[in-house]
């Protein structure tokens, strides 16, 4: 069987069944709350010509670039410092472990203590989400690196930065990347709850809003569409960067 | 510190801290040994003797108990880049290309020097064409020779080299090892070579070092002194050999006594 077939034909029709179940359930439930999958399409295009949907996108995606940006920026270079520093490990890690399991849910009051009713905490809560899996994902890679690229690198006489530059940091690479995988997944999660703060824009603003101002479960519904596709193109595009030839022998053969 | 060989081991003594507190492992005891410059010399035991952990402090990456280490008139104290060590698997560093890797040692060079020397081993080892490829590209014997030439084009004196044909099939360990002597005869580097296979050792060396079992010692050395490359059916050759398989007590028929 080609690979055209198997990537586009299979889910194609996988999908075509899944619709046509979803279809047939509701009718046969007799809701008429429940949107059915027509029901949703048409709130979307109904969106679409409020000029909403384009907006409250860009505006999801936007809360989720800065926190996760952020989360990357702190999450990658303290991953690295704590594995390989001993002290700063014993030191910090516990205290990593202890906040990493505190739900981002559980941050909403102290963020809008700290933040006030405005982007900033939503963005916070994101990047809250984010920066565990960043931290721990590069505290690990450095930890369980092969420890023959290190004596060969100690060997050729490399120390101190031009170590870290040249070895390290390309050995840990692949698992990093590993870890910003499941950050944005994590990010991407959280953007609706998040939302769910008192903001004006963005999907998950539009789920709450949609069920509070009058059971549109269609536009409910149809905000979870556009939730999960997006989250698929954003981990496609993250895939690719498992792709590069420096860090694809880190993924295993296939 | 006249009299000194280039490499020297004076009464060297290792143990590990064991599992249970205050316990220690003892591994090596008592070694003395001697490596000429321009010598190929091999460690041959039994599995688990500490022959690779003799080489390893040998190559500067552990730190006797007791006793003296003294390669190049000086005292080690960590690995040089004089001195590469060719692990068994994995020394090839996968992010890089081949000829990012065998370049890896010169980067201090210029930019046309270096992929001269580059150019040179990579045909030395017998793998041109292979410029860009990675690692992952590679079967294991390719990654071997990868290794062995990053260690040659970054001039390095001396190789101790750790069992580094053990993960490939047989047929490319005669290959490997034809190719090492080849390579060794042109370079004159000096080598210090461990490994658990007797045949091996006599195909290889100038010298066989014989280790008991842990905690191991030198028990005794054989000279081989055959004609490269050596002759797997001569008489010289089978004696070596035997003689090595009696010291460690087995025929060579692999039985026991």
């Amino acid at each position: 069987m080609n690979r055209r077939v198997l990537h586009i034909l299979l889910p194609l029709i996988t999908g075509v069944l899944f619709l046509t179940a979803w279809h047939v359930a509701v009718k046969m439930s007799g809701s008429d709350i429940f949107p059915t999958p027509r029901q949703v399409l048409d709130g979307l295009g109904e969106l679409v010509r409020q000029g909403l949907l384009l907006k409250y996108v860009v505006a999801s995606l936007f809360r989720v670039s800065w926190g996760f940006i952020a989360a990357v920026l702190v999450g990658v270079p303290l991953g690295l410092v704590l594995g390989w520093f001993r002290p700063a490990y014993a030191a910090l890690n516990p205290f990593i472990q202890i906040l990493r399991p505190i739900s981002p849910i559980a941050w909403i009051p102290v963020a809008i203590l700290w933040f006030g009713v405005k982007d900033t905490a939503p963005v916070f809560l994101i990047f809250l989400a984010s920066v565990f899996p960043i931290t721990v994902s590069s505290m690990a890679a450095v930890q369980n690196m092969q420890q023959v690229y290190l004596r060969a690198a100690q060997n050729f006489g490399l120390g101190g930065l031009e170590l870290f530059r040249r070895v390290i940091f390309p050995a840990a690479l692949p698992q990093i990347i590993t870890g910003i995988r499941i950050a944005l997944g994590v990010a991407w999660l959280v953007v609706v709850a998040a939302e769910m703060i008192a903001v004006n824009s963005g999907l998950g603003y539009l789920i709450i809003d949609a069920r509070n101002a009058g059971k549109r479960y269609d536009l409910v519904v149809a905000g979870m569409v556009m939730i999960g596709l997006i989250g698929l193109v954003l981990d496609v595009l993250v895939r690719r960067l498992e792709k590069f030839d420096e860090v694809r022998w880190g993924y295993g053969q296939r | 510190m006249s009299g000194l060989a280039t490499i020297t081991v004076r009464d060297c003594w290792m143990s590990f801290p064991g599992k249970e507190p205050g316990a220690e492992v003892h591994v090596l005891e008592r070694v003395n040994l001697d490596v000429a410059q321009g010598e190929f010399v091999c460690i041959v035991g039994p599995s688990g003797c500490g022959k690779s952990t003799l080489l390893n402090i040998v190559g500067g990456f552990l730190d006797e108990t007791r006793g003296e280490v003294y390669v190049e008139n000086a005292v080690v104290n960590g690995p040089d880049p004089g001195r590469i060590f060719v692990f068994q698997e994995n020394g090839v560093f996968p992010w890089l290309t081949v000829e990012q890797n065998i370049g890896f040692g010169l980067l201090s060079r210029p930019e046309a020097e270096r992929a001269e020397r580059v150019r040179h081993y990579i045909a030395m080892v017998g793998l041109t064409g292979f410029e860009k490829s990675y690692p992952r590209e590679l079967s294991g014997g390719m990654r071997q020779r990868v290794e062995i030439a990053r260690a040659l084009a970054a001039d390095a004196r001396v190789l101790y080299m750790d069992e580094p044909f053990g993960a490939l099939d047989f047929l490319t360990r005669l290959k490997m090892r034809s190719d090492l002597i080849r390579i060794w005869q042109a370079e004159k580097k000096t080598i210090l070579f461990v490994t658990h296979d007797i045949e091996e050792a006599v195909q290889l060396a100038d010298r066989v070092l014989v280790m008991t079992k842990r905690p191991a010692t030198i028990q005794e050395e054989v000279k081989i002194d055959l004609p490269r490359p050596r002759d797997l059916d001569s008489p010289g050759y089978l004696a070596a050999r035997d003689r090595i398989f009696s010291i460690m007590g087995m025929d060579a028929h692999g039985g026991g006594g």
